[in-house]
């Protein structure tokens, strides 16, 4: 028996170099976007287990800027059925505790989701937090750093989450939330016939009332924390460079290095 | 309804039978908040077994401990973990509550925090309270950008979670904090979650995120057996071994070594770049160290230009060399 499976994908930046102007805010705007690179594991994750529980059927989530119909689509090339985006000015600024509310409203409105999967994490904001976060919002089990799915059927998921000193088994009853890492699985790459397909789907999107939630619930003033400011990681100057002829001098020199320093 | 809360809580982590010391990175990173507001410090030990722990952590600067013991919180099921504290700080009503920004951290701490209708925050690197508001630290976008985020935590407690290592360890203190056990009631949660099994890593490694030192090794390596070079070096040096993800990739060394990006961020005292050119999304995962030595043919590449000791040459003349230096120096200090 199939089960209706939500991704919840993020559109971020795909290169690191951001620039921040004087108040101290973080300029995306230029760069390219694309899928966060995480979330094409979980995108992988769906369409494995729809192929394994035929009737399934898998919708992609995002929420952020209206541009992020093009993720949406981009997983919809790579065989996702349907995709959404909830997008509202009322949503600008919202951390990671209010984005957890729209999501978890967004699966609620889909109706039937058995299954919820995240990425680990982002690349720009990189709590890690959503997964949790989007359980707890919806009172049912969570896991993160998942790196195995074992089982699957329509009442449960068994999983291997990936621990310091080794991996713990658990089984989750459905609905549940699952956020995998990039150990899980190789993804695939789309196929022409899947991107015709995108490039012709509608991508609904959705507002704050559209899923019900105030919009005084949302947003920067709403939400319990919030960035000041951004400042540039400053660069790391140049060391020492060790001499020495051959590698034995240079070994002596860079232990001498490191017993002054008390590595040693 | 406003909420009024007092006090900090730093929560253990203790998992089969071990107290991570992560704790005693999280006392240092409370006490700036509890001082700062003139509130007491909590160590909250929480699974089975645990009270055993409550001597290691008593004279660590904690004034109280606090014990959570139930046979249901042996192992990590997030809905119980969180459920047990949950009910706990509803009865006792901290003001903060933080962990480690582990696996541990990252699954319990957002869910106490919606629970508790709280504020969540994560991988503090540095802490400041200003007329009575927390405000931190934490990098983000790859290592790129440090942002400071304040937290206005109004209907519930402030949860944070602090990087892995960004805090010194708490030291050892004249006084010893008083324990008291708090009480635990499966029935008070609603638990979805059965745990299976748990199977160890065969080799006995040190952890990569709690490493005070790392040896890693990248392409310069040439195959997957000049692998156990780094592990030489890094036995010689006590260190966790590390990796790129090109060699993760090419299947020398499995994932869980992966620094970088899409990998672990660390941040040990020393860290020991060998045959790694230094690709953004490397450096994503390291910059922090406090000492990097870069170990690789090409003065010219990244990871030589912001090494803090840079040595130029064949790693697989280099690290033999400086594995037998080390011998040698060790040799002769036992001897003296
Ligand atoms: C540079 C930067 C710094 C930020 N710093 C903070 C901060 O310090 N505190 C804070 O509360 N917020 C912060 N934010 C806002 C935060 O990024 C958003 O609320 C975001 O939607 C979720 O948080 P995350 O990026 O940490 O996601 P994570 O929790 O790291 O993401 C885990 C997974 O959740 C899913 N996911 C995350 N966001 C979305 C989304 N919008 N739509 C669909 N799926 C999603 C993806 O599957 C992703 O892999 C920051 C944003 C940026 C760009
Ligand atoms: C989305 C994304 C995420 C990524 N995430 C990560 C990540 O998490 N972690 C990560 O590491 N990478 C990541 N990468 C890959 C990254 O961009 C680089 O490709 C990778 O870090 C390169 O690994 P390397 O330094 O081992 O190899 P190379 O860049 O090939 O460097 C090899 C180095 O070895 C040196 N060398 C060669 N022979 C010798 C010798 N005999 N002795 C000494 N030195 C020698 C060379 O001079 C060179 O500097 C990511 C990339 C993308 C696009």
């Amino acid at each position: 028996m199939g089960i209706h499976i939500a991704v919840c994908i993020k559109r971020t930046p795909s290169s690191t170099s951001v620039a921040i102007d004087e108040s101290g805010q973080i300029q995306t705007a230029g760069l390219p976007h694309g899928i966060n690179p995480f979330d094409e594991y979980a995108i992988e994750e769906a369409l494995r287990i729809k192929e394994k529980l035929e009737g399934s059927k898998v919708t992609i989530i995002s929420a952020g800027a209206p541009e992020s119909e093009d993720v949406v689509k981009a997983a919809l090339a790579l065989g996702a059925d349907e995709g959404v985006v909830v997008t509202d000015p009322a949503f600008d600024g919202s951390d990671t505790m209010v984005t957890s509310l729209i999501l978890s409203k967004t699966v609620e409105k889909l109706g039937d989701v058995k299954l919820i999967l995240f990425g680990k994490q982002t690349n720009d904001g990189e709590s890690g937090h959503m997964t949790a976060l989007v359980g707890a919002r919806l009172g049912r089990p969570s896991i993160s750093a998942v790196r195995k799915v074992t089982d699957i059927d329509a009442d449960s998921i068994t999983v291997q989450r990936l621990m310091d000193d080794g991996a713990d088994t658990l089984k989750l009853n459905l609905p549940a939330v699952v956020g995998v890492t990039k150990e899980i699985n190789e993804p695939r790459l789309p196929s022409l016939k899947g991107k015709m397909r995108a490039k012709k789907a509608a991508i609904p999107k959705w507002g704050a009332g559209d899923i019900g939630v105030d919009a005084a619930v949302v947003g920067k003033d709403a939400s319990p924390t919030g960035v000041v400011k951004m400042e540039p990681v400053p660069a790391r100057t140049a060391g020492t460079a060790i001499t020495g002829e051959t590698p034995e001098e240079l070994a002596k020199n860079l232990v001498e290095k490191l017993k002054e320093t008390k590595f040693i | 309804m406003a909420y009024e809360g007092k006090g900090v809580w730093c929560v253990g982590e203790v998992r089969h039978g071990d107290l991570s010391p992560s704790l005693f990175e999280l006392i240092t990173a409370g006490r700036i908040i509890a001082d700062a507001r003139s509130e007491t410090l909590t160590a909250v030990l929480i699974g089975k077994g645990v009270a055993a722990k409550a001597d290691e952590v008593a004279a660590r600067g904690a004034d109280k401990i606090l014990v959570l013991e139930h046979d249901a919180l042996d192992q990590l099921v997030d809905e119980a973990h969180t459920g047990a504290l949950t009910a706990a700080a509803g009865t006792e009503k901290p003001r903060t509550l933080l962990f480690s920004a582990s696996v541990y951290g990252r699954s319990v701490a957002p869910r106490v925090a919606v629970a508790l209708g709280g504020a969540v925050a994560s991988d503090a690197s540095a802490l400041t309270v200003t007329d009575g508001k927390l405000t931190l630290e934490r990098s983000a976008f790859g290592s790129a950008v440090i942002s400071t985020v304040a937290v206005n935590a109004a209907d519930g407690p402030e949860v944070v979670t602090t990087a892995p290592m960004a805090f010194e360890r708490s030291g050892t203190s004249e006084t010893k904090a008083e324990v008291t056990q708090a009480a635990v009631d499966p029935a008070s949660w609603t638990q979805n979650t059965e745990f299976v099994s748990f199977s160890a890593d065969e080799s006995k490694e040190i952890d990569l995120g709690g490493a005070e030192k790392i040896v890693s090794g990248g392409r310069g390596l040439g195959n997957a057996d000049n692998f156990s070079l780094i592990r030489d070096l890094a036995k010689s040096l006590g260190a966790a071994v590390g990796a790129s993800r090109a060699v993760v990739d090419s299947g020398w060394i499995p994932y869980k070594h992966q620094v970088g990006l899409t990998g672990r961020q660390v941040r040990p005292r020393l860290y020991v770049a060998c045959g790694i050119s230094g690709q953004i999304q490397h450096l994503a995962g390291m910059k922090s160290s406090d000492v990097i030595v870069a170990i690789n043919t090409d003065a010219d590449c990244p990871m030589m230009k912001l090494a803090t000791y840079s040595v130029k040459g064949d790693l697989t003349q280099i690290i033999p060399a400086i594995v037998s230096e080390i011998d040698k120096v060790r040799g002769s200090s036992n001897g003296s």
